[in-house]
């Protein structure tokens, strides 16, 4: 019984890393059915800033507290420069993007190699976050209570941004039928712009949490960007509601396969019903509901 | 389908293939190069032996493969910094047998294959007189056969998973017996009875703890876990979980690379302390620890054979000529030191048979000397690995390991485990 | 806008300037940079036939890993078996158990390795094709399954280190059906025969874009509803397209074996199925000789750079990625378009 609410905490918070990882790219993918392979790259963007961050100001806690909208913006700017730059010159091929931001990954990732070096570098965890706190009789990480609550907030902050404000109806009018949406005075390429700041700003956000429990390297991003992809479309194109599902649902599977199995396989073992479940449903758990035959 | 296609295509492609397979004029089958004897000249020259090595001008040619590209980039690139100061430290007091070395740096890209084509490059192409380099198992097994088919030299400068010895490779980090097993002694000298396994999901891991099962079986010691994460893991829930559930009084590590970190935060922020359960690694140095964070790994316990703050002369040296080359925030490590004593091995062993040839490099080897930061090492003529020392370590505030347990003098080597009676099976089944 | 592959002569000239270079690089180069060149011939088979399934069909695959190992690895375990003599491979008894697993043993006859070779690939893709393509799985989707899928698969080979050899692999080949490899003359044969096989390969694929199938396959890539209308099944036509691309894979993936002497799972995981495409953006995608060009090329100057630049060279590739693509859609193609573009501005204005 232990064992299982041990793996119950553990599969709730890998969703909630799942979720923080792939909160952003789902929202650039339902509005602009782009494929950002440099996700990841933002994510690690992220990380890079709490340790520069923490380089300027010593206190680990004043550090973190300022490094995670700063990751924010950081991660939000570099999204928007790549818009601006590259995938709008490309709205017509989107599956295009997928390869360019390949290379945009490549090249982001050894520029992080060159300026911070090769070795994984280090930023200081909050003494209230180390060590573990009581939940349901098991001690859990402080670290993993915290990503989760950032994870509820940023999926609170975005609902509420495309829910109640002028700006998400433009965004959410872009995503159901975009010429509608361009015929009724909005600026979708404005929306654009916004969209790609916002899910790349949550990318950068999720990059500085990864620092709480994993290295500050090059890699960071290579090691995320896959099951981020999987969680973006097991839930379906640009659907809040489909990633929360998809991202639990998956960190709850690996999670319990992981205790019986091995890590590996159960890995492997959520690639395939991942695979399979497309066969069910091809266009992922919640559908965006289209009149249009693609 | 073929309905579909033209029937002029059809007969192109059949011509063609045709054209293909009547080029091909076959060369010696399997059977008649092993039937010839070894040394036999018709089959080196097959082999393509014949050695392209120009020794006639001052200089002589060495080649370095180290990934300065992709995942392993980490950990290579300051074994290729401590094989270039060699190099120059050699160059500097007058060079081997009297010629300047001249190094050609090659670039692994943390991939197997391009390791086996760089090697063969500076084999073929530059006619280096010796290779140094590689990190990976996966890296040195797939240039272990263009080494052995060329009749050149490897000096492999990391500690690795033994069950092997090829006269064309000389191994300077350690194999188990001298790294693996120590650290299982100084488990069992604390007490430890009850030991948990965990490691990255490839063959260095599997191998030792193979290799540490058995001789857990034999000195009463209970695996009571044994798990592997895929290489690059960063989620440790499940196997911390494991790990708390499981009661084990200590934890054997043979994580690589970036899963280090992922794991000993996860294991700090569940609650578990290096006095109660400690985690000896055996792929943890110097330079890995500043990116773990020291608070994160303070007390925990390491196996090597060499340490930063070993205590000698020789040791002394190196470190402030690396210090003094690399910046004053460098750190010194086991690998990068194996590295520089491969090179100076190699040295001596010209020197002692007074050619660069292959053939006379391997005849000499036996009994080759050199007093090595990490204290004196011996090459060992059969098996082609040295004598090392082990040291235990503890990794303290100052994120340096300072060494709380000595082996007797240098350990020899035994790659195959002959001289243990537990380790029988271990290789044949 | 007219294909490259329909003109006949830029077919014919190429061909023929191909067949003189595959004769003629054995005389100049040496047994080293041939090696490597055959090397470069066996991607290029891959590329071939990404530039079927996604230049000509629209399906992206960032997956061909898949393929290319299964080839790979079917000719490593019968290339392990025939070294071994009827006895155990070297790396069983080490890291395994000792014994050869059930699912190794058909591969120690060499005719049953041809076929699976062709067979195990082109049965993969049949069944992976039917799943996706008749559910209407497509674009972005389609990618990112067929990336899960090769990175499952990399993991499973890691995983499955007893059997597969892990991040090892299986190396360390003497013979390649009984022939000795460490003989250069054998190595000579390897590279024509790379070279043969890959000629054909393009034959082949110029004669399918020229049949009915080809036509479809365009269709189905530019208005796959236009062609559902019509009364066609656009899905049979993308899985016959993938199929084709997955066999040729399949082949490379075999014939990389033998030459280059190694199998891992570093060869067929996300990277380097990613890297398979490189080739094919550069050399421009709706070509027929374009993927097998760009591949070579892109591959020699990797080589070259990596060589004297080796930090660099990911910098090169990644602006490459990005430069193409965004500007260069064609690939290397589009610079003859924009030429023939620049020539008649300047007969307009003249």
């Amino acid at each position: 019984m232990d064992a299982a609410i041990a793996q119950l905490i553990a599969g709730v918070s890998l969703g909630s890393i799942l979720l923080l990882a792939a909160l952003g790219l789902s929202l650039t993918f339902g509005q602009m059915g782009v494929i950002n392979n440099a996700h990841g790259e933002f994510m690690m963007a992220g990380a890079y800033t709490s340790y520069c961050v923490a380089q300027v100001i010593p206190d680990p806690t004043w550090a973190l507290w300022i490094s995670l909208p700063v990751g924010f913006l950081v991660g939000g700017l570099l999204g928007l420069v790549l818009e601006v730059a590259l995938i709008q010159r490309m709205r017509l091929r989107p599956l295009d993007t997928l390869l360019a931001t390949f290379g945009v990954a490549l090249v982001l990732q050894q520029l992080a190699k060159d300026i911070f070096g090769p070795q994984p570098v280090y930023a200081q965890a909050p003494g209230w976050l180390s060590g573990p706190v009581e939940i349901l009789g098991q001690s859990v990480p402080a670290t993993r209570v915290f990503i989760f609550f950032l994870a509820i907030f940023a999926v609170a902050a975005l609902y509420a941004v495309l829910r109640l404000t002028p700006l998400g109806r433009q965004i959410r009018a872009a995503m159901q039928n975009r010429d509608l949406a361009e015929a009724s005075g909005i600026s979708t390429r404005g929306v654009d712009h916004v969209t790609f700041f916002l899910g790349s700003g949550i990318a950068g956000l999720a990059g500085v949490a990864a620092t709480l429990m994993d290295a500050i390297s090059f890699n960071l991003g290579t090691g995320k960007i896959v099951d981020a992809f999987l969680v973006v479309v097991a839930g379906g194109v640009g659907q809040l509601k489909g990633a929360i599902i998809a991202a639990f649902g998956l960190g709850l599977l690996q999670a319990g396969i992981e205790y019986s199995t091995s890590t590996s396989l159960a890995k492997v073992l959520v690639f395939l019903a991942v695979v399979v479940f497309l066969q069910v449903r091809p266009q992922g758990l919640v559908a965006l509901r289209t009149r249009s035959l693609a | 389908m073929f309905a579909l296609l033209e029937k002029k295509s059809i007969v192109a492609v059949l011509s063609l293939a045709a054209l293909a397979l009547s080029l091909t004029a076959c060369g010696a089958s399997v059977d008649e190069i092993s039937a010839e004897p070894t040394g036999d000249t018709s089959a080196a020259d097959i082999a393509g032996a014949a050695s392209c090595v120009d020794t006639s001008g001052s200089s002589v040619k060495i080649g370095f493969v180290n990934s300065l590209s992709g995942t392993m980039a980490i950990s290579e690139k300051t074994v290729s910094n401590s094989l270039t100061m060699a190099a120059e430290e050699i160059n500097a007091a007058g060079g081997v047998l009297g010629k300047q070395l001249e190094i050609v740096q090659e670039d692994g890209a943390s991939e197997p294959t391009i390791f086996a084509e760089k090697a063969e490059k500076l084999i073929s192409s530059d006619c280096v007189a010796a290779v140094f380099g590689g990190w990976t198992s996966a890296s040195r097994k797939a240039m272990l056969p263009v080494f052995e088919e060329k009749k050149s030299l490897l000096f492999y400068p990391v500690q690795y998973e033994g069950l092997e010895a090829s006269p064309n490779i000389f191994y300077t980090g350690a194999t188990t017996n001298q790294q693996i097993l120590p650290g299982m002694d100084y488990l069992k000298s604390i007490g430890v009875t009850k030991l948990f396994l965990v490691g990255s999901d490839y063959v260095f891991p599997r191998t030792a703890n193979k290799e540490i099962v058995a001789y857990s079986g034999a000195n009463g010691i209970e695996i009571v876990g044994e798990e592997y994460a895929p290489l690059g893991h960063t989620d440790f829930a499940t196997i911390v979980n494991k790990l708390k559930s499981s009661g084990a009084d200590a934890v054997f590590n043979t994580l690589n690379g970036d899963s280090n970190v992922a794991f000993f935060k996860e294991y700090n922020n569940a609650g578990l302390k290096a006095a109660d359960m400690p985690v000896i690694s055996v792929s943890i140095a110097e330079e890995e620890v500043g990116g773990i964070g020291v608070e994160n790994i303070v007390g925990q316990l390491t196996a090597w054979n060499y340490y930063q703050t070993v205590e000698s002369a020789d040791n002394e040296k190196f470190v402030a000529a690396f210090k003094a080359k690399y910046g004053a925030s460098s750190v010194t490590s086991d690998p990068m030191e194996a590295a520089y004593t491969s090179l100076y091995l190699w040295k001596l062993m010209v020197e002692k048979a007074g050619s660069f040839e292959v053939a006379a490099i391997q005849a000499a080897a036996d009994g080759v000397e050199f007093n090595a930061p990490e204290g004196k090492v011996v090459v060992n003529g059969e098996n082609h690995h040295i004598a090392k020392t082990a040291y235990i370590g503890e990794i303290r505030e100052d994120g340096l390991i300072y060494a709380i347990w000595t082996s007797d003098g240098a350990i020899e080597p035994d790659p195959f485990l002959t001289n243990y009676p537990w380790a029988a099976g271990l290789t044949e089944s | 806008m007219k294909l490259v592959w329909q003109s006949k002569w830029t077919l014919w000239a190429g061909l023929a300037v191909a067949v003189i270079a595959v004769v003629l690089a054995p005389l100049l180069l040496n047994d080293f940079r041939l090696a490597l060149l055959a090397k470069y011939l066996c991607y290029a088979m891959v590329a071939v036939g990404i530039g079927l399934a996604w230049g000509q069909g629209g399906m992206l695959t960032l997956g061909q890993g898949l393929f290319f190992g299964l080839g790979g690895y079917i000719m490593a375990m019968h290339m392990k078996l025939a070294d071994a003599k009827g006895g155990v491979p070297d790396f069983m008894s080490l890291y395994g158990t000792g014994e050869v697993p059930i699912w190794w043993e058909p591969f120690r006859s060499p005719g049953v390795t041809l076929v699976a070779i062709v067979a195990v690939p082109a049965l993969a893709a049949l069944i992976l094709g039917w799943a996706v393509f008749t559910r209407g799985v497509r674009g972005a989707y389609f990618a990112i399954l067929s990336q899960a899928l090769v990175y499952a698969f990399a993991l499973l080979l890691v995983n499955q280190q007893q059997t597969t050899g892990g991040t090892n692999g299986l190396n360390g080949f003497k013979g390649f059906f009984g022939l000795a490899l460490s003989d250069p003359a054998n190595k000579r044969m390897l590279y024509f025969i790379a070279a043969g096989v890959l000629v054909a390969m393009v034959i082949a694929t110029r004669a399918l874009m020229r049949s009915r199938f080809g036509e479809l396959l365009i269709a189905v890539r530019d208005q796959e509803n236009r062609v559902r209308f019509l009364g066609y099944d656009p899905a049979w036509t993308k899985v016959f397209a993938y199929v084709i691309a997955a066999v040729f894979a399949g082949i490379g993936g075999a014939l990389f074996v033998p030459i280059v002497g190694i199998i891992s799972p570093a060869n067929v995981g996300v990277t380097p199925s990613i890297l398979f495409l490189a080739g094919v953006v550069i050399g421009g995608r709706t070509t027929l000789l374009g993927p097998v060009l760009g591949t070579i090329g892109l591959r020699f100057v990797e080589t070259q750079l990596s060589e004297t630049y080796p930090a660099f060279w990911t910098y090169f590739q990644g602006a490459l990625f990005i430069l193409v693509i965004c500007f260069l859609p064609q690939g290397m193609a589009s610079i003859g378009t924009w030429l023939k573009w620049l020539r008649r501005r300047r007969e307009v204005t003249a």
